[in-house]
């Protein structure tokens, strides 16, 4: 068991570490609007035609905007344990960014712990493991 | 110069899980429609169908494929993709070759044959298609409709004793409708007791995904004139636009909005009908009734406030006063809905229009909204696809 590859299920698109978690986003250096996942041709703004980005990380904190669970088994590519566990998944806004990031929340809180408008945090943690790999990606989880 | 046309024809497959070709089903309801327009089909000069993206090749080229299905006659063809508003644009592009006086009639059609369960992605690691990353996290369509439910929950108050309304008022409306697939009356208890899917919503709340056909004959005004259809309904405003940048709804597939730091927030939903009304030059309180895309009965509550039928947080109030059923002041989803239907993409926008049709000529029968002079659809689909149509008599 212990000799499982731990790796992000995506390259690149957020960074571990300790009370430092974060998404990996981009921000337009002409008109400042935020990406996520990350941008580095042209933005997006009509009213923008810049195509030079700077890597930035986003918030790691938000205010829930939302929140749900997954119930039922999602299908592939999602990778289920046996048997499956019904998680929750939590919609955070991100107010210097002015977006709404969607995300899986951390395993052992479900949705009566949740409430629109708490505070939320990012970390990282295991998001699903086959029997040579674990997969690691962000989750949501409420703020202190 | 009017940028109305004329609908001459409906015709639908019934809604279900047939486990047979799309094709067949597009036939079917083809030919419903041109019977219902009283035109033989070697008449109509431009067939405009709606892809399916779930059967092969054959799905891809859906309007060639109705038209060999039909019997090949020489019609010029198109057909289009636009996911759930797929429908729409066909009916668009036979709207702009008619008005651009290169057809005068046209046969619109779109047929889906579907899996069982969750619409799931194409096979295959994609990392960089949205679609593939949030079914990766485990994020099904379910959950976004789960979302906004739930920020109707915290924002307006709604309850999910409303939602259950919406699912026990659209399965009145669709006891009698021969196409719908779920003809059966839903109690609360019923909802209540069906499985919970994404909180707050239950499989009830939810719509399901079906295999079924719709098909319209439109024509020019003048064409509808010369064969004495001149009373026919019309269609007079066909909205597709796309979003405005910053959108700031979470949509699928996508995984983040828009950041809005550098323009304001916009609503896509609300776009679409904005759009159709200032075409059409109708306002919103000339409505007589509305389908609305109900992928969830939450959904059901958004669309309204979205098509300016009552103000912002304020459709659970509507709901709950009796005002969005048959014989209500403004009914809403009178054939019974994405919750007696079930969702058959290609097909569906059209079914809409069908319903509308049925209604303002007065042949709706048990669910019939009387007097009803104008009639709306709205729906919305993944990459920033949706639509509205006007229908006017």
């Amino acid at each position: 068991m212990s000799e499982k590859t731990e790796r992000p299920f995506l390259e690149g698109w957020f960074a571990k570490g300790e009370g430092s978690a974060h998404l990996i986003g981009a921000r337009c250096t002409k008109c400042g609007t935020y990406y996520f996942p990350r941008q580095s041709r042209f933005c997006r703004n009509p009213a923008c035609d810049g195509e030079q980005f700077e890597e930035v990380p986003l918030s790691r904190r938000g205010r829930l905007w939302s929140y749900t669970n997954a119930c039922y088994q999602p299908p592939e590519p999602f990778i289920a344990a046996d048997p499956y566990v019904p998680f929750a998944i939590a919609a955070v806004e991100l107010e210097r960014e002015q977006m709404i990031v969607l995300g899986p929340v951390v395993q052992g809180v479900d949705v009566e712990a949740l409430a629109v408008g708490m505070p939320m945090e990012l970390v990282i943690e295991t998001l699903s493991e086959t029997p040579t790999e674990r997969y690691l990606a962000w989750k949501w989880k409420p703020a202190p | 110069m009017s940028k109305d046309i004329a609908i001459l024809g409906v015709g639908m497959h019934p809604w279900g899980k047939w486990g047979r070709s799309f094709i067949d089903y597009g036939v079917v309801a083809a030919r419903a429609a041109l019977k219902d327009a009283g035109v033989d089909w070697r008449a109509v000069q431009f067939v405009s169908g709606a892809a399916t993206i779930r059967n092969g090749y054959p799905g891809q080229v859906a309007g060639a494929t109705f038209a060999q299905a039909l019997g090949w006659q020489g019609a010029q063809v198109n057909t289009s993709y636009a996911a759930c508003a797929s429908g729409s644009q066909a009916l668009a592009a036979a709207r702009s070759k008619i008005l651009s006086g290169e057809c005068e009639l046209a046969l619109v059609i779109g047929a889906d044959t579907t899996p069982k369960g969750f619409l799931a992605p194409a096979k295959g690691d994609r990392p960089d298609d949205p679609d593939w990353v949030r079914f990766r996290l485990g994020i099904t369509n379910p959950t976004y409709f789960a979302l906004y439910a739930r920020r109707r929950m915290a924002l307006y108050g709604d309850t999910v004793e409303d939602f259950a309304q919406v699912k026990i008022k659209n399965s009145e409306h669709g006891l009698e409708n021969p196409n719908a697939r779920y003809r059966k009356r839903f109690t609360a208890a019923d909802v209540a007791a069906s499985p919970m899917v994404a909180n707050p919503l239950r499989l009830m709340d939810v719509c399901a995904t079906s295999d079924g056909a719709a098909a319209i004959i439109v024509s020019s005004l003048d064409y509808a004139r010369r064969i004495g259809r001149s009373d026919a309904p019309r269609v007079a405003a066909i909205s597709t636009v796309t979003p405005t940048f910053a959108s700031g709804m979470i949509e699928m597939p996508d995984i983040a909005t828009d950041s809005a730091v550098a323009a304001q927030a916009h609503s896509f939903r609300a776009a679409l009908p904005a759009k159709a009304y200032e075409e059409a030059g109708i306002a919103p309180s000339e409505v007589s009734l509305a389908e609305v895309y109900d992928l969830s009965t939450a959904l059901e509550l958004d669309w309204i406030e979205d098509l300016q039928l009552c103000g912002r947080g304020e459709a659970a109030k509507l709901l709950r006063a009796g005002a969005t059923r048959v014989g209500g002041r403004i009914p809403v989803n009178a054939s019974g809905g994405l919750a007696c239907f079930g969702e058959a993409v290609p097909a569906q926008a059209l079914a809409q229009v069908c319903e509308l049709t049925w209604q303002l000529r007065g042949q709706a029968g048990a669910r019939q909204v009387s007097g009803a002079k104008v009639g709306i659809t709205a729906n919305q689909g993944l990459f920033g696809h949706g639509s509205t149509v006007i229908v006017k008599r």
